[in-house]
């Protein structure tokens, strides 16, 4: 017997620590790492919304697990080409420091 | 029995969050974030996704972060340096983040009694229940799905691909 | 039922002669230009031929509405033109006289480069005077008096690579616009007093009240006068008229002597209504006039180019003009601005026609002799100059002499305005016979008498050079002009001399055909000046209508015997000095030397100008307007605007820098943001009642 609660606020949890990693880290992939870490603790809310609304309505609602699918088929598609532009920049910059590639500024 | 359950695995998902933060080397952070999904798939399980569980350790723990460790290995990322980056992603992001934590949890914790409790075992969702809408009422967003995944593969591979 | 004469044609076809002109006449050639500008120029006059033949059958005021132009509230302003004897006489006068000058200049402006422009300039000039002359309210008029002197700014500055040129154009138009500021106040005093700015019903409210004398009208008078004096070049606004001498002859000819100057005078004639009730502004009309006549005069008597003489010549017969319509003799002082267009234009014609045989030498000094040489212009100025003489029985007689009478009969000191007119129509017989021999008489006087210093001043810089600017006398030979120059000055002369007769006086003999035919324009009907004046002196409420006195036909006789005495007295002396004793002129000018120059120098008025008035107003322009307040104020507020923007725009486009940790950052505080904004309702306040 566990508060749904808590299941959103260990939610909250895990996106803000994806937000601080964000903010830190200097290597371009670890960057890219807590981006999914991201997605991850938005999925946990997703699912534990679905189990909420099942309980009101009183039948089991699948929708929120189903944007969980298709969160997931994103990140993975998403992590295939990002990780191939990260490649692409390592090719060109020679460097995976984030602070080093900052073209796009006026 | 569900709560200690529910404890242990946050505590783990945390801890590995944690550790993807502090780790410099970024081939540490991703087998943190591994820890992290695999948790998260256990969560899921205590919520009744049992197919949403196994296709975060398959998809998730076993694909997409192979797929990372791979580029790690492939680009021989080293520890991180300090570079002198922005101050304002400090000034600005970390109330932010602070912000964002203690607005959610707030709202959340304050709301506690309307969402109620999870009990192991109820509302179990399989794969079959998830089937049934998939294939019927979102059977185009499923095939549109599929077309994104061909359309991502073609971008890594002109991506990634070496110049000639 | 008056028949409808299009008076709207009259000034319609010489704006199209000027449209087609300015806008396409520079890449035609002459012969087209000159076809346009002529038949632009002749077909008023034949219009204007055309209305004198139906002038019996016309009910008058003949006025032709053509629209409304201004309506605001209960002021009510339109574009009419209205036709009465005093429109008629005006109207024979600008297309007659301005017909022949266009002919002249065909020859005269023959190789110009601005050939297309003079003309277009001319044709502008017609429209707007014709529009003067015809309008049937103060405000239609009014566009026309700008409008002239607009034109003749443009034909002043003709020359305007010239710097002398386009400072006398400027110099024209800037004194003008004092003069206009006055008729502006006046216009807006009508407007306050009356309601409205049209003629008829102005005059019509005036003199449904006998009981209105001074006061306001003399107020609204007086700033008519102020706008007059400018037009007219009268004190203290003449100073333009002799540096408007720097535009082409025939332009000096038709507006610095024909028509624009005399609009002054046709405006003191047309509102006589108001004058008429105001005995001190038409007291300050004459005391104006004979002042400027007598001023003018004198300087006249020194000036050696032969134009700045005629310039003079103008102010002080413009002089006369305003001292006839001071003593409330309007027709005489329109009669004299009648004869005056014939005889002055025709003296500038032949001057330019002088100018032209010496191939552009204007100094006087170095003239003399060409009387054999150039016959048809010696014997047409000749005439032109015994006219402005006062010689009997040429026109300038005449119409000088009405003046002169009108005068003497006027109450309130009209003796002395008759006593100093005397003593300039000497003065101006004198500097004309001066400027008669000095041209015609006497050897060709080498270019090194210039330099000499016999009349004490340097060598005037020509100012109406079409070839080149060095004086060449000698390298062309003197030759007579083209008949298309000479047959206007023929016109004009046979005018000259026999214009005087359609206002030959009673008293010798003749009918006075021109007082008569302008009275009902000119007169009121209600009261005239003598009887206000006569009321106002009496103390009576309102003056009582009593018939006029019949005029003194043996004082009149005496008076006429008078000025024809003094006028040949001026050509003595003239013959004195400048024929029979050449040498005593400067020999008279060392002895007063310090009246010489005193009036040498023209009084120094040019001078007392520029540090009274444009030296201050230059300096507070300069200074305080141009570096205080414009460079300070307005460029130092638009100057930090700009830079303000620009600070900002800095400030904020450091957000981008390309570092996407400071996004990112950025991005987190944000979310923050908008969570706490939707959860806490705080977008409820925005939304609609």
């Amino acid at each position: 017997m566990v508060p749904i609660a808590y299941y959103l606020v260990l939610s909250a949890i895990l996106f803000s620590i994806g937000v601080a990693a964000f903010l830190i880290k200097r290597n371009i992939i670890s960057v890219f790492m807590s981006i999914e870490l991201m997605l991850n603790a938005v999925n946990l809310a997703f699912i534990a919304f679905s189990r909420q609304w099942s309980q009101i309505t009183g039948h089991l609602q699948v929708n929120g697990q189903i944007f969980v699918f298709f969160v997931m088929v994103v990140a993975a598609a998403e992590a295939a080409v990002g990780l191939a532009i990260i490649i692409a920049i390592f090719r060109a910059r020679n460097t995976l420091n984030v602070d080093q590639i900052d073209l796009m500024k006026l | 029995m569900h709560l200690a359950l529910f404890i242990v695995f946050a505590v783990l998902c945390v801890a590995g969050a944690l550790n993807l933060l502090l780790q410099r080397h970024p081939i540490n952070s991703a087998l943190s974030l591994i820890v992290v999904m695999s948790s998260l798939a256990v969560l899921y399980l205590l919520l009744g996704a049992e197919f949403l569980a196994a296709a975060q350790v398959i998809v998730y723990s076993g694909a997409i972060m192979v797929l990372f460790t791979f580029v790690i290995m492939l680009l021989n990322a080293g520890k991180e340096e300090r570079t002198h980056g922005s101050k304002l992603a400090y000034i600005a992001g970390f109330p932010g983040a602070a912000a964002l934590l203690g607005l959610l949890s707030y709202i959340f914790l304050s709301r506690r009694g309307e969402f109620g409790q999870a009990r192991l075992g109820e509302y179990l969702a399989t794969t079959s229940d998830l089937s049934r809408v998939l294939f019927r009422d979102l059977l185009l967003p499923f095939e549109v799905t599929s077309v994104l995944i061909l359309i991502a593969i073609l971008g890594a591979v002109a991506l990634a691909r070496k110049e000639h | 039922m008056s028949p409808d004469l299009h008076l709207w044609l009259l000034p319609i076809v010489p704006f199209a002669g000027f449209l087609v002109n300015g806008l396409v006449g520079r890449k035609l050639p002459k012969a087209f230009v000159t076809t346009v500008a002529l038949v632009a120029s002749l077909i008023p006059a034949i219009q204007v031929a055309g209305i004198v033949t139906k002038f019996g059958s016309l009910t008058l005021p003949h006025v032709e509405n053509l629209g409304t132009w201004i309506t605001a509230g209960a002021f009510h302003a339109g574009f009419a033109f209205q036709l009465d004897q005093l429109t008629l006489v005006m109207l024979c006068v600008v297309t007659g006289v301005g017909f022949l000058i266009h002919v002249y200049s065909v020859g005269y402006m023959v190789e110009e480069e601005g050939y297309w422009r003079f003309f277009a300039y001319m044709n502008l000039f017609l429209f707007f005077m014709l529009t003067l002359v015809l309008a049937e309210n103060f405000l239609l008029m009014f566009v026309g008096w700008e409008g002239v002197g607009l034109a003749s700014y443009l034909l002043i500055g003709f020359y305007f690579t010239r710097e002398s040129a386009a400072n006398a154009g400027k110099k024209a138009f800037i004194v003008n616009r004092i003069g206009d500021f006055g008729f502006l106040i006046a216009m807006f005093l009508l407007i306050a007093h009356f309601g409205s700015l049209s003629f008829s019903s102005v005059f019509s409210q005036i003199t449904a009240r006998p009981d209105w004398q001074g006061g306001f009208l003399t107020a609204i008078a007086l700033f008519l006068v102020l706008g007059a004096t400018g037009k007219s070049a009268q004190i203290p606004l003449y100073v333009w008229l002799p540096d408007a001498m720097e535009g082409p002859t025939p332009v000096s000819a038709l507006i610095h002597a024909a028509t624009m100057v005399t609009a002054g005078v046709y405006m003191v004639a047309r509102t006589h209504v108001i004058f008429d009730r105001s005995p001190l502004a038409l007291t300050v009309v004459a005391t104006i006039g004979v002042a400027t006549a007598f001023f003018a005069a004198t300087i006249g008597i020194l000036q050696t180019d032969i134009k700045r003489v005629l310039a003079y010549s103008t102010v002080s017969q413009l002089g006369y003009m305003f001292l006839g319509c001071g003593v409330a003799a309007y027709s005489a002082g329109i009669f004299h601005l009648v004869t005056h267009a014939f005889f002055k234009a025709l003296l500038f014609l032949a001057a330019g026609s002088v100018i032209h045989a010496l191939s552009g030498e204007q100094d006087m000094r170095v003239m003399g002799g060409l009387r054999t040489k150039i016959p048809v212009t010696f014997w047409t100025m000749t005439a032109a100059v015994f006219a402005i003489s006062g010689v009997p029985p040429l026109a300038g007689f005449v119409s000088k002499d009405e003046i002169l009478y009108q005068a003497f009969i006027a109450p309130n000191g009209g003796k002395i305005f008759w006593a100093v007119g005397l003593l300039t129509a000497g003065l101006t017989s004198f500097y004309m016979f001066r400027l008669w021999y000095m041209t015609f008489f006497g050897e060709r006087r080498a270019p090194e008498a210039a330099q000499e210093d016999n009349h004490g001043a340097p060598v005037h810089a020509r100012s109406d050079t079409k070839l080149t600017l060095e004086a060449e006398p000698h390298a062309h030979p003197v030759h007579e002009s083209p008949w298309v120059m000479l047959g206007p000055l023929v016109i004009l002369a046979i005018l000259s001399v026999i214009g005087g007769f359609m206002g030959w006086p009673e008293a010798l003999g003749g009918s006075n055909w021109f007082t008569h035919f302008l009275e009902p324009a000119v007169q009121t009907a209600h009261l005239s000046y003598e009887q206000t004046s006569v009321a106002i002196a009496t103390g009576a409420a309102h003056a009582v209508p009593a018939p006029t006195p019949a005029g003194n036909h043996h004082l009149e006789l005496m008076l006429a015997l008078t000025s024809t005495l003094v006028a040949f007295l001026g050509w003595l002396f003239a013959h004195i000095l400048y024929y029979a004793k050449p040498a005593l002129p400067a020999r008279l000018a060392t002895q007063l030397h310090g009246l010489y120059s005193l009036v040498r120098n023209k009084y120094w008025v040019d001078e007392i100008y520029g540090a009274l008035i444009v030296a201050p107003v230059l300096f507070i322009a300069r200074w305080l307007l141009g570096v205080l307040i414009d460079r300070a104020v307005i460029d130092g507020g638009t100057l930090t605007a700009g830079y303000t923007a620009q600070g900002f725009g800095a400030l904020v486009a450091r957000i981008q820098s390309g570092n996407i940790r400071s996004y990112a950052g950025w991005l987190a505080l944000f979310a923050a943001v908008l969570l706490a904004v939707s959860y806490f309702g705080l977008t409820a306040h925005f939304s609609l009642r």
